[in-house]
């Protein structure tokens, strides 16, 4: 467990030598944030070999803050399954993306400092125990969000960067509120989520609505819950591939794991109250975004609405409050980290940079399976594990949020199989329009014609190894976890049962 | 006697061979279609070998396999074989080297075309041995994907269109089933379908999903139905049928209608019937309906169709109708005065070997109609052709065969499947084996219409200058000729297979 902070101090100190490096040569910085980002991810595989999961929340670091003043806040680290599978999930997602930014020249000194702090402050956010640790280390990865997006962005940069940290602020802002209510509401004696929790059994009944809903939304915004979600397809569009990456990957997952650590279990009954409201908006963002994304035009707002959609299943899981639902949402959010990240690097990366259009009425024209048959192969075993198909992860995913729904809801659960629907449907759409669009006059016979039908085509740069390094990476995570959910469901499932998530957990123990 | 690998080993080669075949980068076509071949032949050759240690009087899965998968979903790792199994797996192990040789002739990369056919082949052959749902959901919905890019890449003009009908329309239906498990598992905590089954027939299942409302075992039953009712298909969820079947390549056309079709009668009996006994028998009369729906307009639709590859995809749908007829008729007979277990034991034997045979005569006949669309330049009209007779009598005799088969002549193997399933279901529900004898007529009205026009007459259109066949086509077809004799005059072959288990089923009709 010892190794977990080396993952927050390691990413900040990578980003100052990698902006140091960086003044040399664009080399020197992708060396130093690959070699920082396999070491985080070796820190979070090496805690998780060690990792005894019937243990609860161990404390790793607890060191008072100001002392003098009394504050009660702590740095104060600690780590159950549900942290460490996320942990694991942001050193997978980092190393990916430092993989699939393998080709930026501009600047890249900033652009990887800029990405390790980001990736120092998520291990930060996945790491705390305290509230108000929480909250900086939340805030340090918004700020680079921006810059990122503002600097190496595409389309429409400045507004998708704006309007992306405008909505992460005013979550914070609601979030910040929510929390001192609760600090001050308790007598101001500590910050620590258990002390907090314990608190709050003593709130008032309008008190615990309240701070629930001002701590709940200011998460949900972030995990792109319907509807405000609207910054997230913008967002992801207007970013470089890798910020794309990382923003549906594990961003995302900040406000979910927010709403878990955080808003549930500090104020059960607050969450009662608003359970059904959460299940119907997580339900229609599962539905909306679906059928959204089944109409776009931008290849890359396919893949971000699906997110959105995707999101919704870990909100729904969430809502549904029983160990099998919950568990199938911290599962959800590995399986779309690993799946919205390759999707995005397929797009973003493989394709976008290539043909530098992502109008799906342009890429239609192009016989793009035969010109990137790696790229075609990858976006097809990623859009089979993004619409939910058995061996890959996504599938018991979705199966144990559905059965945790159903439990809950059937009328909710039938909603959301409706979704697994529409997202097979916009899937196979822009599988088949993308790379396979030029066959469908089913004159050009596939792969046979090397001769005649590359006249029209021009050749692309052949896809490189760091590009085939990183899509390996993500497959081989989310065709293991697919076959095996057990390795991670062995580590979340405990952590359910620790007193102060047991508090959120309604009935259905497994 | 247990050899603990073997059903592994079936449903893992084909997967082998195609994993092979894809890192195989430089294999010529020739090379790659062999490869193909030989993995393919593999499933025949395990099954001989099972057939030799399978004991047909045990009614029990055999050969079983059991390891712990996934403990938080009490998932295991669960492959089995009963007699049911072991002649569908034997279909597999028949048509899909038979229908690698009817696409021999295909120059369009055959390496990833026989990558995907053996990766079909092996998700066909999961769904046929699985015994756990979660097990048999990775293969049922694993083998759309080949499907789909067999379709849509090898296809005919409307082929895209076609195979995102075909899979959309299906995990439409899954997407239900797996919901209907989900709910399964709230309620029990299992998956396994032979301990479901054990539940369902002392009625604790029903207790169990009733415990939230009394209405949700009958939803819960709709949402697994629906699953499999596409995926026959059962009229009238069959709309994405005939175009993909027509659109697809010959060879995945015939492995589509010869073994993937099965794949939902299989469910029907393996998974909604020993589950869902009760909701069953109570939906019997609509689904009746529904399955006479099938037999009559099915066959009437085929009748009216031009394109001759449309009209054996309606007489699919009409062929497997009957398979679903018999099951209904004995679900509706199930626990009323008098009903007689001699009549639910042939109807149920009817609708295995009708699954056989059906998975024979389409296949078959779905390779003569490509083989006049490989001749004509794609033309494969009801009226294109003319004296295909003269011009060329072997091809002529051989479709014939293939066609008396489909219609149920007495000494071919379509007749004793049909005769079976007849003699049950009028003996369990007479009036709905009277309207299908309406099917009958429509299917001896469409297969001779298809014969006259195509093969008699002077030789016109496409069948002016059609050259027989050659002796790689006879060999393609022989396999498939010769079992319809075989089964046709001694059809115990396959009945000693399943007659123990199928007079066990009928033993039992009683509703818990």
């Amino acid at each position: 467990m010892n190794a977990l902070p080396w993952t927050i101090y390691l990413s900040f100190a990578g980003a100052v030598v990698a902006l140091a490096a960086g003044a040399r040569s664009a080399a020197n910085a992708r060396i130093v944030a690959l070699v920082t980002a396999l070491a985080g991810f070796g820190a979070s595989l090496y805690a998780a070999a060690h990792f005894v999961p019937s243990q609860g929340l161990q404390d790793i670091v607890k060191v008072p803050w100001i002392p003098e003043l009394n504050l009660g806040i702590n740095y104060h680290l600690a780590a159950d399954g549900i942290s460490l599978t996320l942990l694991v999930l942001t050193g997978l997602a980092a190393t990916a993306g430092v993989l699939f930014s393998w080709n930026i020249e501009e600047r890249a000194g900033e652009f990887f400092a800029l990405y390790l702090a980001l990736i120092g402050g998520v291990y930060g956010v996945f790491l705390s125990a305290d509230a108000f640790v929480l909250f900086v280390f939340y805030e340090i990865a918004i700020v680079p969000k921006y810059f990122l997006i503002a600097n190496w962005g595409s389309t429409n940069r400045e507004y998708g960067a704006m309007k992306l940290v405008l909505y992460s602020f005013a979550g914070s802002a609601l979030v910040l509120a929510g929390l001192l209510w609760a600090y001050a509401a308790g007598g101001g004696k500590s910050f620590a989520l258990g002390d907090l929790a314990a608190a709050a059994t003593h709130f008032s009944h309008a008190q615990q609505l309240g701070m629930f809903g001002l701590v709940f939304l200011g998460f949900a915004v972030l995990a792109g819950m319907f509807p405000f979600h609207t910054w997230a397809p913008t967002g992801h569009v207007a970013a470089p591939t890798a910020a794309s990456m990382l923003l549906a990957g594990v961003v995302m997952k900040l406000g979910a794991y927010g709403c878990l650590r955080v808003a549930m279990p500090l104020f059960p009954v607050g969450f009662e109250f608003w359970q059904s409201t959460i299940t119907c908006l997580a339900v229609a963002g599962i539905l909306y975004a679906g059928f959204v994304a089944l109409v776009q035009e931008d290849f890359k707002f396919v893949i971000g609405y699906s997110s959105v959609s995707h999101m919704g299943f870990v909100i729904l899981g969430l809502a549904a409050a029983n160990s099998q639902a919950v568990s199938g949402a911290v599962l959800q959010m590995f399986s779309h980290g690993v799946i919205a990240g390759l999707l995005f690097a397929v797009v973003g990366r493989m394709v976008y940079e290539r043909t530098h259009t992502r109008k799906l009425s342009d890429l239609r024209a192009l016989p793009l399976h035969r010109l990137m048959p790696f790229a075609a192969l990858t976006f097809v075993l990623a859009g089979l594990a993004s619409m939910g198909m058995p061996g890959f992860s996504g599938f018991p995913a979705e199966l144990t949020i559905l059965i945790g729904t159903w439990k809950y809801s059937p009328l909710a659960a039938t909603f959301a199989a409706g979704g697994i629907l529409v997202a097979a449907a916009f899937t196979l759409r822009v599988i088949q329009v993308s790379f396979f669009g030029s066959t469908e006059s089913g004159a050009t016979p596939p792969a046979a014609s090397h001769g005649h039908a590359s006249g029209h085509a021009e050749p692309y740069a052949p896809i490189t190894w760091p590009e085939r390094a990183g899509a390996l990476l993500l497959i081989a995570a989310t065709v293991y976890v697919g076959l095996k959910p057990d390795i991670l469901l062995s580590w979340i499932t405990p952590a359910l049962q620790s007193p102060l998530m047991h508090a959120v957990l309604k009935g259905g123990t497994p | 006697m247990n050899q603990p690998i073997l059903l592994s080993a079936i449903v893992f080669t084909p997967w082998l061979g195609a994993a092979l075949l894809a890192f195989l980068r430089g294999a010529s076509g020739s090379t790659s279609r062999s490869l193909a071949l030989i993995f393919s032949l593999s499933t025949l050759a395990i099954s001989l070998g099972i057939l030799s240690g399978f004991d047909p009087s045990r009614t029990t899965p055999q050969f079983v396999e059991h390891y712990p998968w996934i403990t938080a979903l009490n998932v295991h790792y669960h492959l089995g074989l009963d007699g049911l199994s072991l002649v569908l797996v034997l279909l597999t192990g028949i048509i899909t080297p038979v229908a690698l040789v009817a696409s021999w002739r295909d120059e369009r990369s055959p390496r990833l075309f026989g990558a995907l056919f053996l990766a079909l082949q092996g998700a066909a052959l999961g769904v046929f041995l699985a015994l756990d749902f979660f097990h048999w959901f990775v293969f049922w919905e694993l083998s759309l994907v080949p499907a789909f890019f067999l379709i849509k890449l090898w296809g005919g003009p409307g082929a895209a269109r076609a195979a995102y009908q075909f899979v959309v329309y299906t995990i439409g239906g899954s997407a239900f089933m797996l919901l209907g498990f989900a709910a399964i598992f709230s309620a029990t905590g299992k998956l396994d379908f032979i301990s479901l089954a054990q539940e369902a027939a002392d009625g604790t299942l029903a207790r169990q999903l009733a415990a939230s409302g009394g209405g949700w075992p009958y939803a819960v039953f709709v949402g697994v139905f629906l699953g499999l009712a596409v995926k026959v298909p059962l009229w009238p969820f069959h709309t994405w049928l005939p175009p993909a079947y027509s659109e697809a390549p010959t060879g995945t056309s015939m492995f589509l209608t010869g073994v993937m079709s099965k794949m939902g009668v299989y469910g029907f009996l393996r998974i909604l019937w020993p589950l869902f006994p009760g909701q069953l028998h109570a939906a019997a009369p609509c689904l009746l309906a529904l399955a006479l729906g099938g037999v009559v307009l099915g066959a009437w639709a085929a009748m009216r169709q031009t394109d001759l590859k449309r009209m054996i995809a309606y007489s699919s749908v009409n062929h497997l109708s009957y398979c679903l007829l018999a099951l209904f008729a004995v679900s509706y007979a199930t626990g009323r005065p008098g009903v007689s277990s001699e009549a639910a034991t042939a109807a149920l034997s009817g609708t295995i070997l009708q699954m056989f045979n059906h998975g024979l005569s389409a296949a078959a006949l779905f390779y003569c109609v490509g083989i006049l669309e490989a001749r004509s330049g794609g033309r494969r009209g009801l009226g294109d052709f003319g004296g295909v007779r003269t011009a060329a009598p072997v091809f002529a005799g051989l479709c014939g065969i293939a066609m008396f088969s489909s219609l149920g002549l007495p000494g071919l193997n379509g007749f004793v499947g049909e005769f079976l399933i007849f003699r049950g279901v009028f003996g369990l529900n007479a009036l709905a084996a009277t309207i299908a004898c309406l099917g009958l007529l429509a299917t001896a009205l469409f297969l001779l219409t298809f014969w006259q026009r195509v093969f008699h007459g002077p030789s016109a259109g496409g069948a002016v200058g059609l050259k027989d066949l050659s002796t790689m086509e006879i060999a393609t077809l022989a396999p498939l000729i010769v079992l319809m004799f075989v089964l046709g005059v001694a059809p115990q072959l396959l009945t000693q297979l399943i007659n123990p288990l199928v007079t066990a089923w009928a033993g039992h009709l009683v509703l818990p």
